[in-house]
């Protein structure tokens, strides 16, 4: 790894587990004393790392420098010392040295235990995931702006009314009862698939990190299968849902970083253990009784592991769509569920349902119709691609549309 | 937007107007089709759920008697609600229900 990409990646990487530990060390109300210090080690390896050589064990020294920071922010507080370390869930004996357990074990503990503090009901669904991207992903504050499309200042605010919230509430962090289980679990799930899909669909450059988020997620989600109480239904449909996704990550881009579309894509560079693990997780999901909307879209993305077009496939896409759409509606479901349906019952009963849609600004939306009438009405193909055309700033979706604006004005003759 | 309550008669007495079970198999898919596309247009507010056609009607010095109502053919066969901004396009929606095919009735109410 470059060494320009290395810290981002361990920012990734180890922030969220450091804050973690620290938090579940020190109690959710002092979560800025365990920010601050992680933070302060990742300034310290940024100065160092860039004049000298960066250490052979990275993830190790910034393990080593926190728990040096810890000690001494424990030990030169005094004011930390007399009046909040009485607080500190750490029961050693005063005056034994603080030992900060970074046990793999320990990580995987605080990890859990601080996944579920922060999905608590006491703060809103858009906040927990907010903070959950911040805290437990090391997102910057800029980065969640951009994946929510809104401002700095916004996303600022409400992460720092979650902490107060959580503060005021005074949670506990321990790890998570039944109860809280059933009720946050699905806070929990949403948060993990965002982040995934943060990796997964996000247009920027950065291969090498996107990947990284995708495997981070998985391993977050990993996690909660790992533990028994946590080892529900829904969340293996979710990881047979990453699964099946991550399978096809190497054969969606081109080497100048452009994305290949499905039907472009190799489908023998697919990952066929990844779909192999996929397909387990899936059956391990179907039991009980509770249908959730990772089950439908696992199931969907199950499907899109076979390339060839079958009426079957088609027909199990359309309906999976119609069942996710009555159990959660979104606008880019609706679209996907509209090209299962050229698919299963062809592109006239597709027109007239995509135009009930009404989605005008949606660029996505006008691609569509304009696959639609492809050789149906090019004319109004290509008025379709060209409106799609100004309602976008990408760079990809506008050459992915001039392309086929092209193709419709210039048939190549048989 | 308006809700609107979407009633599914079906008769369910008289054999000669009930379909068979592969005409039932056969209207299985473009019902869910039809859901589907309500769905897609986010303009459905609770799902429809299956109803036992048997039913019990209270009366006057609660008497309890066997549902369906005695007297009408037609009973309910599913209900559930949608979003319309009025009638007219509450009424081009149920329109489309591809059971209206097998001598159901669909009726319309606004919830006010």
């Amino acid at each position: 790894m470059e060494n320009s990409d290395l810290l981002p990646h361990l920012f990734r990487t180890e922030y969220r587990k450091l804050v973690s530990v620290l938090c579940y060390l020190f109690g959710i109300e002092h979560i800025e004393i365990a920010e601050d210090i992680v933070s302060d080690t990742f300034l310290s390896a940024t100065e160092l790392w860039s004049f000298n050589k960066v250490p052979e064990n990275p993830t190790g020294w910034l393990y080593t420098v926190a728990k040096n920071k810890t000690k001494n922010y424990l030990k030169r507080n005094a004011l930390f010392d007399q009046k909040l370390s009485t607080d500190l869930t750490y029961n050693a004996h005063k005056g034994e040295e603080l030992d900060l357990d970074l046990s793999t074990k320990n990580i995987a503990d605080s990890q859990l235990a601080m996944i579920f503090t922060v999905c608590n009901p006491c703060i809103s669904g858009e906040s927990q995931i907010a903070l959950a991207l911040n805290l437990l992903c090391g997102f910057g504050i800029q980065e969640i702006a951009d994946a929510f499309l809104t401002s700095k200042d916004v996303i600022y605010k409400r992460i720092n009314r979650a902490k107060s919230a959580l503060k005021e509430a005074q949670i506990k962090i321990e790890q998570p009862t039944v109860t809280e289980i059933s009720n946050r679990l699905d806070t929990v799930l949403t948060t993990l698939y965002l982040l995934f899909s943060e990796g997964y669909f996000s247009t920027a450059q950065n291969i090498l990190l996107r990947k990284d988020l995708c495997a981070e997620a998985m391993r977050l989600t990993y996690l909660l299968i790992e533990n028994e109480a946590t080892n529900k239904p829904s969340v293996n449909a979710l990881f047979a849902l990453m699964s099946f996704h991550a399978s096809r990550f190497d054969t969606r881009t081109d080497d100048q970083g452009d994305i290949i579309l499905y039907q472009d894509q190799d489908e023998t560079r697919w990952n066929q253990e990844l779909i192999e693990q996929g397909t387990y997780y899936l059956n391990q999901a179907s039991t009980g009784t509770r249908l959730t909307k990772f089950h439908l879209e696992a199931g969907i993305a199950y499907w899109h592991t076979h390339k060839e077009d079958t009426p079957e496939k088609w027909e199990s896409i359309l309906q999976l769509y119609n069942q996710l759409l009555m159990l959660d509606y979104s606008p880019l479901a609706a679209l996907n569920r509209t090209f299962a349906l050229a698919k299963a019952n062809g592109k006239q009963e597709a027109i007239r349902e995509a135009e009930k849609l009404k989605l005008t600004d949606n660029h996505y939306y006008y691609a569509l119709l304009g696959y639609l009438y492809t050789d149906i009405d090019s004319t109004k193909a290509v008025r379709h691609f060209e409106t799609a055309l100004t309602l976008t700033d990408s760079i990809t979706v506008k050459t992915a549309l001039l392309k086929n604006i092209d193709r419709l004005m210039n048939p190549v003759a048989l | 937007m308006n809700e609107f309550l979407l009633v599914i008669h079906r008769d369910l007495i008289s054999k000669d107007a009930s379909p068979s079970p592969e005409q039932m198999q056969a209207s299985i898919k473009p019902f869910q089709d039809w859901i589907g596309g309500i769905a897609a247009q986010n303009k459905l507010v609770s799902q429809p759920k299956r109803w036992d056609g048997g039913g019990r009607v209270i009366k006057q010095n609660n008497t309890v008697i066997n549902g369906p109502y005695a007297e009408i053919k037609e009973s309910v066969g599913g209900l559930f609600l949608i979003r319309a901004a009025d009638y007219d396009e509450a009424v081009e929606i149920a329109k489309g229900c591809p059971v209206l095919e097998w001598g159901a009735v669909v009726e319309v109410r606004m919830a006010l």
